[in-house]
């Protein structure tokens, strides 16, 4: 396992932000964390990066405890906090090169792997401009080569393209796709799992604290099929076809829309119940001419998920 | 073995100070305020003429008010220099990225001071050349300026260090800051006042005891003394000024002694704070 995550525990006073989280993620994982702000995703991430202690439980990266062996867990770890500053009057390569003694890395080695690592974020052109006056864009893309720079096995990107323009999200999406490729374990929060979806191998949902679904992205999809969003188009008799749908037991919240000759609703059944709703609507002489499943992204599972919880 | 003793903080704190504008306008303000009142000096002791004479112990005398100006101008800055040191990390949000490095936590507050320190001594360099007019009159001797100049080292590390400390353990440079001025203002300041009312009090009781021939003996307005600055540096430059005070709290024993014991005790008490609080919301500090 490269990262443990054991019966973590983070309490403020009375208020709980981690409540026994458990988790366990093999080497060259890619895992998005969901969660609304405040729900205990950026408290893990702060205890894996070693910047704040759990109250009790442990974590393990790479076998080494972030509680007891916390400069060992930093040489295995790059972290990317959600809002982060950059010295002014450091230019970029001096910004990496700051960084990469920080970690003890030699000179003659920093050398080499500075313009590596620019070239990796797209940066090797802003090598010499000043850190405070690049893109946000830019600067995040900064931020994440420093975080490689000590070539760790492990990556924790909190939020690492919130407040970047869509052009700068895929920039960054891609180069998180090379850096997946490269083997690194990665966990990564993010506005935009969607959009991430493709390159994250498990999705866990956190909230209030507490991880209340974990899995691989098509598990947790699946969790929400018990219930799921059906639109059906008819050519007539619109009206008809709502009273036929109204009176089956596993749906519910109809709704039509005239002008697109439309019905959607929830349905709650099995693949079976749907083969039979179409053949009993086939026998009513509904004019169907499509049934489709609204497609749900990870935005969807995390609203269908935390639905009715109380979101800080 | 390069690695070992390097300290990333220190090299960059030294880049960043010294490619600001306003460490060199700093500089020179501070060398301003030295030529205006070097000159000034020697206008009044020539009055105006260019042609009167300049004794040794005007030359001495000028060193004296030297020493004290370049003194306070010392223990101005340097709070502006270290109070902002961690606190300004924390607010720019660039404290948690390096403390996630493999960087040790004495690591970072050495060289958040060291940074400073060196600075302050460019500053104190900066002014030798002034100082060279003192030399040139004579009155002073070299081991008098070595003295005067380890005082300041030992007095700017130990504000440092105050600064670097509360610089930790606030969140905001400005409470930091009003918080080290403060610091320095007891130590300057509050200590000679409660020197003055413990020497007014012993006289008080030794008067009233009709006993007007008998030794005070009174260690803690020694104390106040002996951690005052003003009345260190008046000692260094007035040796006989110590006979005035053995006197006056029946103590005869060298304020410079104490006095170094106490900032050495400040100095390490605050840094071992500071490194300790650092990393505050771990249990280890590593």
């Amino acid at each position: 396992m490269m990262i443990e995550i054991q019966g973590l525990t983070k309490k403020y006073g009375s208020f709980t932000a981690l409540d026994n989280l458990n988790l366990s993620l093999d080497e060259g994982v890619v895992f998005g964390f969901v969660g609304a702000n405040g729900a205990g995703k950026s408290t893990t991430f702060s205890i894996l990066a070693t910047l704040l202690s759990p109250t009790s439980g442990d974590a393990f990266i790479n076998g080494k405890s972030v509680v007891r062996e916390p400069k060992e867990v930093r040489k295995q770890l790059g972290y990317m906090p959600d809002f982060f500053g950059v010295y002014d009057q450091l230019k970029a390569d001096e910004y990496l090169d700051f960084y990469g003694a920080s970690y003890g890395i030699s000179y003659s080695e920093r050398q080499v792997l500075i313009p590596q690592l620019l070239e990796l974020v797209n940066l090797t052109h802003k090598r010499y401009e000043y850190v405070d006056l690049l893109s946000r864009g830019m600067k995040q893309r900064l931020c994440l080569a420093r975080s490689l720079i000590h070539d760790p096995k492990v990556l924790i990107l909190d939020e690492p393209a919130s407040g970047l323009d869509p052009r700068a999200r895929v920039e960054m999406r891609d180069i998180l796709k090379h850096l997946k490729s490269m083997g690194k374990t990665i966990l990564i929060s993010s506005h935009i799992l969607p959009e991430l979806a493709e390159m994250c191998d498990e999705i866990g949902v956190i909230d209030n604290g507490k991880l209340i679904a974990h899995g691989n992205v098509q598990t947790i999809q699946e969790q929400l099929q018990g219930e799921k969003r059906i639109i059906v188009k008819v050519v007539h008799q619109l009206e008809k076809a709502r009273v036929f749908f109204e009176e089956n037991p596993h749906i519910s919240s109809i709704e039509v829309a005239d002008e697109k000759g439309e019905i959607a609703f929830n349905y709650r059944g099995t693949t079976e119940d749907q083969v039979n709703l179409l053949r009993k609507a086939m026998l009513a002489d509904i004019p169907i001419y499509s049934l489709t499943e609204e497609e749900k992204d990870l935005e969807d599972v995390f609203m269908a998920i935390t639905k009715g919880a109380d979101v800080k | 073995m390069m690695n070992r003793f390097s300290n990333p903080v220190l090299m960059k704190e030294l880049k960043l100070r010294f490619r600001a504008f306003k460490s060199f306008s700093g500089l020179m303000f501070y060398l301003a305020v030295l030529c205006i009142f070097v000159v000034g000096f020697l206008m009044i002791y020539t009055q105006f003429s260019g042609t009167a004479f300049f004794r040794p112990s005007d030359s001495f005398t000028m060193f004296s008010v030297l020493s004290v100006l370049q003194m306070a101008l010392v223990m101005f800055i340097t709070p502006g220099l270290t109070a902002g040191a961690i606190s300004t990390e924390r607010e720019k949000q660039t404290l948690n990225i390096l403390l996630t490095t493999t960087q040790s936590s004495t690591q970072i507050i050495v060289g958040k001071l060291v940074s400073s320190v060196v600075f302050l001594i460019l500053m104190l360099v900066a002014g030798l050349p002034l100082y060279s007019l003192v030399f040139l009159f004579g009155g002073v001797s070299p081991s008098q300026y070595v003295t005067i100049f380890l005082f300041y080292l030992v007095t700017l590390i130990a504000i440092g260090s105050i600064g670097i400390m509360f610089s930790t353990i606030t969140k905001k440079t400005i409470v930091s800051m009003i918080a080290t001025y403060g610091a320095m203002i007891f130590l300057g300041g509050i200590t000679a006042f409660f020197f003055f009312i413990g020497v007014s009090m012993d006289q008080m009781a030794t008067g009233y005891a009709g006993t007007q021939n008998l030794m005070p003996f009174s260690p803690i307005t020694y104390f106040w003394v002996s951690i005052n600055p003003g009345a260190l540096m008046l000692s260094i430059l007035y040796p006989e000024i110590t006979n005035t005070i053995d006197s006056l709290v029946g103590i005869s024993f060298p304020i410079w002694v104490v006095y170094l014991i106490f900032y050495l005790l400040i100095t390490v008490g605050c840094l071992a704070i500071a490194i300790r609080k650092l990393r505050a919301n771990m249990k280890t500090n590593r």
